[in-house]
């Protein structure tokens, strides 16, 4: 790839990351249109009021419990040193690692009547029955908002985590010298400058509860989501279920406008930050006595609903259940072909994101801008749905793949996409693409176009621009979301579910296997394993994510 | 880096991305009931005859999956845990009807199709939750949970769930839509809070003294008694009954099989869907999974013979799922769930 032609591979790059979307919406919106519309009279008229109402609360109580904790944790641990700071900054991220429906049940569990805090409190007031006093249901919206928000906040706070530390510190700095509080600095100065990459981490939290099925239901929440698959399989209307995914995704593509435009506002910050890597050695300004400790309490909290909790309730469950039934030895078989999909997917993801997002910024045209944005639908459909979108796609390319053998060798070769783990990776990588768009976008826009101009005037190619300026810039905000694209991968249930070759199992559907019966606890040490899998590389990129860190 | 252990990853990732082969000696179910839950009646089976079983399970979309897999399916024979699956299979034309003797002997014609394109291999029943303190009676109706003395007093989960939407098209089969829409109404004024959870959180709600009887199937039970102890208080402070229609029988549901039309192993398949109604299988179905087995002969689970002699009503399945999107619209209709 030479300066003339980067356009050109550019522009076939952006088109196949788009393409790479269109097959799942192909297949969506030919089963949208076999429907007959039936449905939306009844829907319009009895679920849809509380659908979009219930929706909405969650929708809204999540962005305000993830924004807070997680801009405020990116902030803390960013700015500040504190007591605990460097082991709290990568326990911020492993909550991401829990399934949102393990939780549900695990709160359910440790909040719920028999649970050990109410049992607690009758042991202490001498209440007999849990109908004599009140507690709070975990088992209602606020619970799902609790539970979901202590789950997904790490989007947020990892995003702007890498936005905090790759700021402009001699731009605060200044600010402070001339006399603006912190409180100031961080409203007028930090806070717009990561804006793009905050609302980046907002929509995949805002998106993964819509794509939400599990919790919901348990905690008797009741989404549209829900409203797509209860009218898929129990009036057997899969045209009318399609049609009512349509509609998520038009909700989904206005979510996507609005954070496009909300970084226009952030725009006229980018210039300052562009130079700002060099102030790469601040560490943050010490923390003394009280507010340290206030430091590491605040950031505690969140590290304790998220991830202490559960592990801990899921560290006893295990431990009990082991000595009690033994350790499945397919766990360990389980385990390696979770790591392998998963790792499949942070390749692909990574090759075609971070392709797609710089070869939009070189065509700097409208319709390369538009392809990215179509190829972040992917994570506005629910798992299932794509899931069963991609079946015809599949179906087409092994049906090819059958007509070529049997030319040849006159034997079928069976499903060669749909029947392996490839249909997988495929889908898995085509959901979580925009986790890498989303952030290199986020990361890109603060890269001063002028810096192009310039690397260009000088002779430079397109090549050689993006591995000198982009890539070293962009590197920790890439980390990020290939942590965040292999966790989820790792956690993954509906694609997994689905598409899986005869006698795979990942650590996910194993898991599921146990909570659908209600006994998930017996899948307590496969639901520790999804965390441990994810321990290594959240530790490893919290480092990499830090500026002058390059490995 | 290559290090040593390169060939095992490579080997691994070779085993995850391979087709299946068609050997000699297999056969391949898609099944709604999880893999490992059911892993000890396949083992049994492979031991008994030599085939090995590949399975994979999932909770929804196996008949789509099968249809757009077509010919090139490695699918053998769908197993579903309700009468809706298998008649969503029916429907998008994934079976084959099958004639044989020993499943048409062993198994009552009432749970099987009449024409073979599925035979039911178990059953259960969805029954009663009550608190043993607080609920006198032993005997009730499903009619009776509209009665408003219970005003406050019923625990269930989502009315869209499959067990919920097959008993109110159940109702519907008996009673017609507008006395149904009345009846969920008013069990919907009975209930304590709003529909969430599973049933095992019916025993559990009941036994904190958040309501007083709720609905649930016949093995979540029997699970609890028998196998997962830590549960031992919800069952010894609830109490099941089963209750019946008016006019009937107690709601029942079954887990069938079908032969896929385009099953690669058809042999293994039908040897598979006969050797699940004989009675090593049956044994298993009783005694691990806690259901009703459907050979006459095989004895009951004592837990679940505890429960009392079951009349399992006459209206046959296929009737009542006719009635499932009515019972899923009136559910909404009703703002049940809400």
């Amino acid at each position: 790839m030479n300066g003339t032609s980067a356009p050109f591979a550019a522009r076939c790059i952006v088109i196949a990351a788009a393409l790479f979307v269109a097959a799942p919406l192909a297949g969506l919106l030919q089963r949208a249109l076999s429907g007959n519309g039936e449905v939306w009279g009844h829907l319009i008229a009895f679920v849809l009021p509380v659908a979009v109402a219930d929706t909405a609360m969650l929708l809204c109580g999540l962005a305000v419990v993830c924004g807070v904790v997680g801009v405020g944790t990116a902030f803390l641990v960013a700015s500040f040193r504190f007591p605990g700071r460097s082991m709290l900054a990568w326990l911020l991220t492993l909550p991401l690692a829990f399934p949102a429906y393990i939780v549900a049940y695990v709160y359910v569990e440790v909040l719920g009547a028999f649970g050990p805090v109410q049992g607690a409190l009758r042991a202490l007031f001498g209440f007999r029955l849990a109908s004599d006093y009140w507690f709070p249901n975990v088992r209602s919206i606020g619970g799902a908002v609790f539970v979901m928000g202590f789950v997904l906040f790490p989007y947020v706070y990892l995003a702007a985590l890498v936005m905090f530390r790759s700021q402009n510190h001699a731009l605060a700095e200044s600010a402070r010298v001339v006399g603006a509080s912190p409180w100031r600095v961080a409203r007028d100065i930090v806070l717009p400058m990561a804006r793009p990459a905050i609302a980046a981490g907002l929509m995949l939290v805002l998106l993964e509860a819509l794509n939400d099925i599990g919790a919901s239901e348990y905690l008797g929440v009741q989404t549209l989501t829900l409203s797509v698959f209860v009218t898929w399989l129990n009036r057997g209307d899969l045209g009318g279920a399609a049609q009512t995914a349509c509609m998520l995704l038009i909700v989904v593509a206005v979510f996507v406008w609005l954070e496009r435009r909300g970084r226009g506002i952030g725009r006229n910050m980018r210039s300052f930050a562009g130079h700002s890597q060099q102030a790469g050695a601040h560490d943050g300004t010490l923390l003394c006595g009280w507010r340290g400790w206030g430091a590491t309490l605040a950031c505690s909290v969140p590290v304790a609903f998220g991830f202490l909790i559960p592990s801990a309730y899921l560290a006893q469950e295990a431990i009990v259940r082991s000595l009690r039934n033994g350790v499945d030895a397919d766990l360990l078989r389980h385990a390696a072909s979770t790591f392998v999909y998963a790792s499949g997917a942070v390749v692909v993801t990574l090759l075609l994101g971070f392709g797609a997002s710089m070869a939009a910024r070189l065509i700097a045209r409208g319709w390369a801008r538009l392809c990215v944005s179509f190829a972040g639908l992917g994570y506005a459909l629910p798992g299932t749905v794509l899931a069963l979108g991609l079946l015809t796609p599949f179906a087409l390319v092994d049906d090819a793949f059958n007509a070529v053998a049997r030319v040849f060798g006159g034997r079928g070769v069976g499903l060669v996409v749909a029947g392996s783990g490839a249909a997988i990776v495929i889908a898995l990588s085509i959901r979580f693409l925009p986790i890498v768009t989303g952030l290199a976008e986020a990361g890109l826009a603060r890269i001063s176009a002028d810096l192009d101009g310039a690397a260009r005037t000088a002779g430079a190619s397109a090549r050689t621009m993006i591995a000198t300026i982009h890539l070293p810039l962009l590197r920790p905000a890439l980390a990020a979301a290939a942590l965040i694209v292999f966790v989820d991968s790792l956690k993954e249930l509906s694609i997994a579910l689905l598409l899986r070759p005869l006698n795979v199992e990942t650590l996910s559907t194993y898991v599921y296997q146990f909570a659908v019966r209600g006994i998930f606890e017996d899948a307590a040490l496969a639901a520790l394993l999804i965390v441990a899998i994810g321990i290594v590389p959240a530790m490893r990129t919290v480092r990499f994510a830090r500026p002058g860190n390059r490995g | 880096m290559l290090n040593s252990r390169a060939p095992v990853l490579a080997g691994l990732v070779a085993t995850l991305f391979a087709a299946p082969a068609f050997a000699q000696g297999e056969v391949n179910v898609y099944t709604y009931r999880e893999a490992k839950l059911i892993a000890p009646l396949f083992e049994a089976f492979t031991k008994a005859t030599g085939v090995k079983v590949n399975v994979v399970s999932a909770n929804s979309g196996l008949e789509q999956r099968i249809v757009s897999e077509g010919a090139n399916s490695p699918a053998d024979v769908l197993l579903t845990v309700d009468i809706a699956r298998v008649q969503d299979a029916l429907n998008a034309g994934i079976t084959q009807p099958l004639k044989s003797d020993v499943l048409e002997k062993t198994i009552p014609a009432q749970y099987r199709d009449p024409a073979g394109n599925w035979f039911g291999v178990s059953m259960r029943a969805r029954v009663v939750y009550a608190s043993k303190d607080r609920v006198k009676q032993d005997a009730i109706t499903y009619e009776d949970l509209a009665d408003p003395k219970w005003k406050g007093r019923i625990c269930i989960r989502s009315g869209q769930q499959i067990y919920n939407n097959a008993l109110f098209a159940a109702y519907i089969a008996h009673y017609g839509e507008a006395k149904t829409e009345d009846w969920l109404k008013g069990l919907k004024a009975n209930l304590a809070q709003k529909p969430s959870g599973g049933d095992r959180e019916v025993a559990r709600d009941i036994a904190a003294g958040k309501c007083d009887i709720g609905l649930g199937n016949t093995y979540y039970w029997a699970l609890m008694q028998n196998v997962e102890t830590d549960r031992k208080p919800w069952v010894e402070a609830t109490k099941v009954i089963l209750p019946t229609f008016q006019n009937g029988g107690t709601h029942i549901n079954v887990s069938a099989a079908a032969l896929t039309k385009h099953a690669p192993n058809k042999a293994n398949a039908v040897k598979l869907m006969e050797w699940l109604a004989g009675e090593q299988a049956q044994h298993i179905y009783a005694d691990m999974n806690f259901e009703y087995p459907l050979r006459t002969g095989v004895a009951l689970n004592p837990t679940i013979a505890s429960y009392g002699a079951l009349k399992p009503d006459a209206m046959p399945l296929v009737k009542i799922m006719e009635f499932k999107k009515v019972a899923s619209v009136l559910v909404d209709k009703v703002g049940f769930d809400n």
